[in-house]
């Protein structure tokens, strides 16, 4: 346990002490401001019946952030340790590859979710500028950041297998792209496949990113969506440790 | 006080896709031993060191640290070993002190236990104007020392370098290599490297590696000692002196070189390892030659070495010469 908090600590250090996190974060708020922005324009003299948390993360801007912040933030957990050689200093310490993946993991969660706290600011000035508090109650902001958490939780982990694959940060990024990417057009596919109501239409609604989110931005929390995601966070996790292990049996 | 050896390694394999790392090695080292690894490049040091830190597993043999298997039992192993690698990774962006507690703490020191550790392993690797410094803006030799203070961190029984003093300057490598030698005794080492001086000065048994096999293992002394040559500068007439030394059963093999001042370098290996000194002085008084020089060479490390990794078709051939 004492080792896999140091970790987590430092791991998390990493990401502050290095020039890299700062400006993940700059460029994730920029990209949140120009969503937010799109949603007032669009908003501009009409009402709508829709919550503005979905307004808000239907926007392309919000995946933008999901689809590129997330092999950035995930990209050195591994592959920066296998390049400069630190990897087999840390492997021969007394700490098992359990606890580098499950630190790792943690540590890439916390900067992920620090990185969408500004969001919140978004929030709190739509609520100063309009009298419909009704909108912005606290239930539909929870079931927002559960739905971003969650979805983070999935791409981290993603992020986390790519970046065990190589030691180049770069290939471990487009790895963690492409993988992410492959699973969010999935939706597209549901979408498209929706008229058919047969065994592969069904498949694709339930594995359908968007309409998760969606769900999740309306303040609804469906119990399968939740499995959905914890399940692929932990398959995931747990080819990153075979990844980790497979130094031994290499 | 534990007898069984520090290290015990038993038909160590390797194979890497394609070719042998190391080849059914067997050696043990005793506890508070200094052992070097010597070898060329790709000899297979670093692939032991690694096996030995449970960084990889072998092929097949076994390998056991203070009793302990290091791929059965490697939480055990890794706890009573302190490993720097080659190259010395170090988080770059930490700073001396931080990264030092960081290990510490990783190794599972508790919080004051770690503090004093870090306190005590500063002094020693001479860290004490850096611990505020970031490991990224420290010289070469600095971040060296900061490597073998993590590798000291935790108390471990067997403290295991790769190639320690690589890239540092004569200076720094002074240093290091008292360090390693005050740490005799207390801890087992374990050191790899293909400078040979180094090893003269900082081991007390040396292992000889060569395309993963163990050539040689023994003290140095022993290395060293036994059959080394005569060295004599006498002014006498050569053929003479050829004819003397043809007749001595005692001398295997000689050359003569004349030199300047009618002086003769004569190089004599003696074939039962004896020391010819006296009996070269008696030649001399009683035909009344000069002698300017008369000295007794031990092999070098060097000469040892290169004997051993000498590859086969080489020394076939210097068999057919001779």
């Amino acid at each position: 346990m004492q080792a896999y908090l140091t970790l987590t600590r430092r791991e998390l250090a990493g990401f502050f002490v290095s020039i890299a996190g700062y400006v993940t974060i700059a460029a994730v708020v920029l990209l949140m401001g120009q969503s937010f922005a799109t949603m007032l324009v669009q908003l501009q003299g009409q009402s709508s019946h829709d919550p503005v948390t979905q307004l808000y993360y239907s926007t392309l801007y919000f995946w933008l952030v999901m689809l590129l912040a997330c092999p950035v933030i995930t990209m050195r957990l591994f592959a920066l340790e296998k390049f400069s050689g630190t990897f087999e200093t840390l492997m021969t310490a007394p700490i098992s590859d359990l606890q580098v993946v499950l630190a790792k993991f943690t540590a890439a969660m916390v900067f992920y979710m620090l990185m969408w706290l500004p969001s919140l600011a978004c929030i709190l000035v739509l609520r100063r500028y309009t009298n419909h508090v009704e909108v912005f109650d606290g239930g539909l902001l929870g079931s927002t950041f559960l739905g971003i958490f969650l979805l983070g939780g999935l791409f981290m982990s993603i992020g986390c297998f790519s970046s065990a694959l190589t030691r180049n940060q770069i290939t471990a990024a487009t790895i963690s792209f492409a993988l992410s990417y492959s699973l969010l057009l999935l939706s597209f596919l549901a979408h498209h496949h929706q008229i058919n109501t047969d065994w592969l239409a069904d498949v694709l609604s339930q594995v359908a990113l968007m309409d998760h989110m969606q769900d999740f931005a309306r303040g609804v929390v469906d119990t399968r969506h939740i499995v959905f995601y914890v399940t692929l966070t932990f398959f995931f996790l747990f080819l990153t440790l075979r990844v980790v292990e497979s130094r031994r049996w290499k | 006080m534990n007898v069984e050896p520090m290290i015990e390694v038993c038909d160590l394999t390797k194979r890497y896709a394609g070719h042998t790392a190391v080849s059914k090695i067997s050696f043990t080292v005793g506890r508070g031993e200094i052992v070097g690894l010597l070898g060329s490049n790709g000899a297979g040091k670093s692939t032991t060191m690694r096996i030995l830190s449970c960084f990889l597993p072998a092929t097949s043999g076994s390998a056991r640290v203070a009793g302990f298997d290091v791929f059965t039992q490697a939480d055990e192993v890794r706890r009573r070993i302190g490993y720097m690698p080659e190259n010395n990774p170090l988080y770059p962006e930490m700073r001396v002190r931080e990264y030092l507690k960081f290990r510490a703490r990783l190794k599972g020191l508790g919080g004051k236990k770690s503090r004093e550790r870090v306190d005590v392993v500063t002094e020693q690797c001479g860290l004490n104007n850096v611990t505020r410094k970031i490991i990224g803006t420290l010289s070469k030799g600095y971040r060296q020392r900061v490597g073998l203070a993590d590798a000291l961190v935790h108390e471990p029984e067997l403290v295991i370098l790769d190639e320690p003093t690589i890239g540092l300057d004569p200076n720094q490598i002074r240093s290091v290599r008292q360090l390693i030698r005050s740490l005799g005794g207390a801890h087992t080492v374990l050191i790899s490297t293909h400078i040979l001086p180094e090893v003269e000065m900082t081991c007390g048994r040396v292992l000889i590696l060569h395309e993963g096999k163990i050539l040689a293992s023994d003290t140095l002394e022993k290395l060293m000692s036994g059959d080394g040559q005569i060295i004599v500068e006498m002014a006498a007439p050569q053929p003479v002196l050829q004819a003397c030394f043809e007749q001595t059963g005692e001398i295997e093999y000689f050359d003569l070189v004349p030199v300047s001042g009618g002086y003769v370098r004569c190089s004599l290996t003696p074939s039962n390892g004896q020391d010819l000194r006296p009996q070269v002085f008696l030649l001399a008084k009683q035909q009344g030659w000069l002698i300017r020089e008369l000295t007794h060479t031990h092999y070098s490390l060097e000469d040892i070495y290169l004997r051993l990794t000498k590859p086969d078709e080489e020394a076939e051939e210097e068999e057919d010469e001779t």
